[in-house]
């Protein structure tokens, strides 16, 4: 990491669910890890985040879902981040998210699933290796 | 309770054994950890004796059940008369296929419904609402309407069951319709009973179902209240939640505090609005978590209740004993479920339903063990209401009443809990109330150190938690997952066109300008709103004529 900015994370909660336990505990633990992280609070739609993305000039997305929207929510981010030129930023998810719907998320550019469970570490891990080999 | 020789002579003997035996196997065989804590990180003894309960007084402290402070229960045969309710929260999909899950679970013995509304109905928006997609029917069955909502109860007559429903910020609009319902089925509103959540500041605080601030928030909260004492006896207006407070990270201690906090403000509020505090705190009811930890459980549903009784007695001045009863449901800990292992929730479900018991509730939902997974199956939703019908038949834990009693460590950590409790009232009120508490992130913030705690525990396998960080094993993938028709958005869209077309124009555009003219003063909301549904006028119709009139709430975040 010497030399380079720090990792910046944006954590966004999309939809309408309020269940934010989980993305407020990661953006505390990436903080303590060294990374810049911003919550964007609940209620997200896809612009939102891409628009927070941009503003914030982020490495990460973190998306959290427990009420079963991330098949139409995270590949819209996705999709929208391309859209704004911002392929780049790597977007990762969460939640309660059932195993057969992770190869679709994957296959729409979500670069991991991260289930209950998950210690908090490996997803530092994960993020941390995407960046220190670029 | 213990003699003075007694317990000195105990004293001695303890110390004795504390330096004799103890010392001496400890030094061969070092007990497993230096420090013993519950799940929510209070510490336990090694061993409770009459010490641990020395100054105890079996009178102020305990008394009998349905009597004051009704730390044993709040009724005098508790479980003897009759079973906790077993109340299965469900909804998923249409009202239709609710309704279907609704009249299953009935036959299958449970005695009383429990709405689960999906997030758009909870947030005050209808189905075609952009913010909408993707979540019509998730998490709960998508209600628009009052047609709709007489899908969800067809056959099913309103005086013979109970409803729960899990309604915040939008709690007057759903309670208006299952009203409306109620009429059209010639149910005297004297004769329908149920429960409505209406509980915002948890919603603020923790659950993120709000819709307006929180100043207007209270006062539909209120208007609601007042309109049920006066024409629904029988509704329990509100369910002052510690549920969700448990399941964003909170400990056992915290949770029962904060919701005797918020519980105090809605008191507070009613008394301010010129009601009696008799006339409308035995209509209060309350909801809570249970984990695994039994001993604790129970400790924390003991405290609670001695600690209500005392709050509405001597800060409020009731007199009513229905008034001083913390009645409540609970529901076993969802977060405590793991999708490691799943088989492996039924035995936690199993622990909690026993800790729900032995601590006196009213009714509960237990959850499935599919949880962690996906909404739950058909099989898992009848193993989880089996579970309750083995603890209420087979266990013994419902034959005697408030078994633990007595116990030197039960009573022990009654004590500490009740104490922590009163350490956070103290601190709230020095704050200036649970409103300001909130404003400036106290609550949220002691709830996400917990949270914070707990998981710290786990990741450096201090605390084993089966399946997680101990007793692992590979899996196959877990298969009969329930999905949820993807289309839902179009058919609730499909029905919401009809409705807009067949209405009558002119009563709904008049209930709707009714029912912002009151709004904008002091009256009491419920009488417009009802008109407004009958109207045909939808949740979000409804919500939005209060967006514009208060604006949305938009919370600081405390990270």
């Amino acid at each position: 990491m010497t030399g380079k900015k720090r990792i910046k994370v944006i954590m966004a909660k999309p939809g309408l669910d309020g269940h934010d336990r989980g993305a407020k505990l990661l953006a505390r633990v990436f903080a303590e890890a060294g990374m810049e992280v911003v919550y964007t609070g609940l209620r997200q739609t896809p612009e939102m985040i891409v628009e927070a993305a941009l503003q914030e000039d982020a490495d990460v997305v973190g998306l959290s879902s427990l009420s079963g929207v991330h098949n139409y929510f995270f590949p819209r981010v996705v999709e929208l981040l391309k859209e704004n030129g911002l392929e780049e930023v790597l977007v990762v998810g969460g939640g309660i998210i059932p195993d057969e719907d992770v190869p679709g998320l994957k296959d729409a550019g979500v670069a991991a699933i991260f289930g209950p469970g998950t210690k908090t570490e490996d997803i530092v891990t994960f993020i941390q290796e995407k960046f220190s080999s670029n | 309770m213990f003699e003075k020789e007694k317990l000195k002579t105990i004293k001695t003997e303890k110390e004795k054994w504390d330096c004799g035996p103890v010392e001496k196997v400890c030094a061969k065989f070092p007990e497993r950890k230096t420090t013993f804590t519950t799940i929510s990180g209070e510490e336990v003894e090694r061993l409770y004796t009459p010490l641990d309960m020395a100054d105890f007084d079996y009178d102020t402290k305990l008394g009998f059940p349905g009597e004051y402070p009704f730390t044993r229960g709040v009724q005098p045969t508790m479980y003897r008369g009759r079973f906790w309710t077993m109340r299965q929260y469900a909804g998923f999909g249409t009202a239709r296929e609710t309704n279907e899950r609704y009249r299953y679970l009935l036959e299958q013995g449970q005695t009383g419904l429990s709405v689960a509304f999906d997030l758009p109905t909870q947030s005050g928006y209808d189905s075609d609402h952009a913010l909408s997609m993707g979540e019509v029917g998730k998490v709960g069955v998508a209600i628009d309407s009052v047609d709709d909502m007489r899908v969800l109860f067809d056959q099913i007559p309103l005086d013979k069951v109970t409803t729960s429903m899990t309604i915040n910020a939008p709690a007057t609009v759903l309670l208006a319709m299952y009203l409306a319902l109620a009429e059209e089925q010639g149910v005297p509103y004297s004769k329908v009973g149920g429960t409505v959540q209406n509980d915002i500041l948890k919603e603020i605080i923790c659950r993120g179902q709000y819709i307006y601030p929180p100043l207007p928030s209270m006062r539909l909260t209120v208007d609601l209240i007042k309109y049920c004492y006066e024409q629904v006896p029988r509704w329990n207006t509100i369910s002052i939640s510690g549920y969700h407070i448990r399941e964003a990270g909170s400990t056992a201690a915290q949770e029962m505090a904060f919701t005797i906090a918020n519980g105090i403000t809605y008191v507070q509020s009613c008394i301010d609005r010129g009601m009696e505090v008799d006339s409308f705190a035995p209509r209060l009811s309350f909801f809570y978590n249970a984990f695994t930890n039994v001993l604790e459980e129970v400790a924390k549903f003991r405290a609670g209740r001695r600690y209500w009784a005392r709050v509405m007695k001597e800060r409020f001045g009731a007199e009513n004993p229905r008034s001083l009863m913390m009645r409540y449901h609970v529901q076993t800990g969802g977060v405590t479920l793991t999708a490691q292992q799943p088989l492996n929730n039924v035995v936690r479900v199993a622990l909690q339903t026993l800790a729900t018991a032995y601590g006196g509730a009213q009714s509960l939902h237990t959850n499935s063990y599919d949880e962690a997974l996906c909404l739950p199956t058909e099989e898992a939703v009848t193993v989880a209401l089996r579970t309750q019908q083995v603890v209420a038949e087979e266990s013994g834990a419902a034959d005697t009443i408030d078994p633990l009693a007595g116990s030197y460590y039960v009573e022990a950590m009654t004590d500490q809990i009740e104490a922590e409790i009163d350490d956070y009232i103290q601190k709230i009120d020095a704050m200036g109330g649970t409103l300001k508490a909130i404003d400036e992130g106290y609550v949220q913030k002691e709830i996400q150190d917990s949270a914070y705690r707990f998981q710290k525990e786990i990741e450096s396998n201090e605390r084993v938690y089966v399946g997680i960080n101990r007793y692992t094993m590979k899996e196959p993938p877990p298969t009969n997952l329930l999905k949820v028709d993807p289309r839902q958005r179009e058919i609730e869209t499909e029905k919401l066109e009809k409705l807009r077309a067949e209405r009558d124009p002119k009563s709904w555009k008049a209930a709707l300008e009714r029912l912002d003219e009151v709004s904008r003063t002091d009256e009491n909301v419920m009488p417009a709103v009802i008109e407004a549904v009958k109207a045909r006028a939808t949740v979000g119709e409804i919500c939005d004529v209060w967006r514009k009139i208060w604006g949305e709430y938009r919370p600081k975040e405390f990270v």
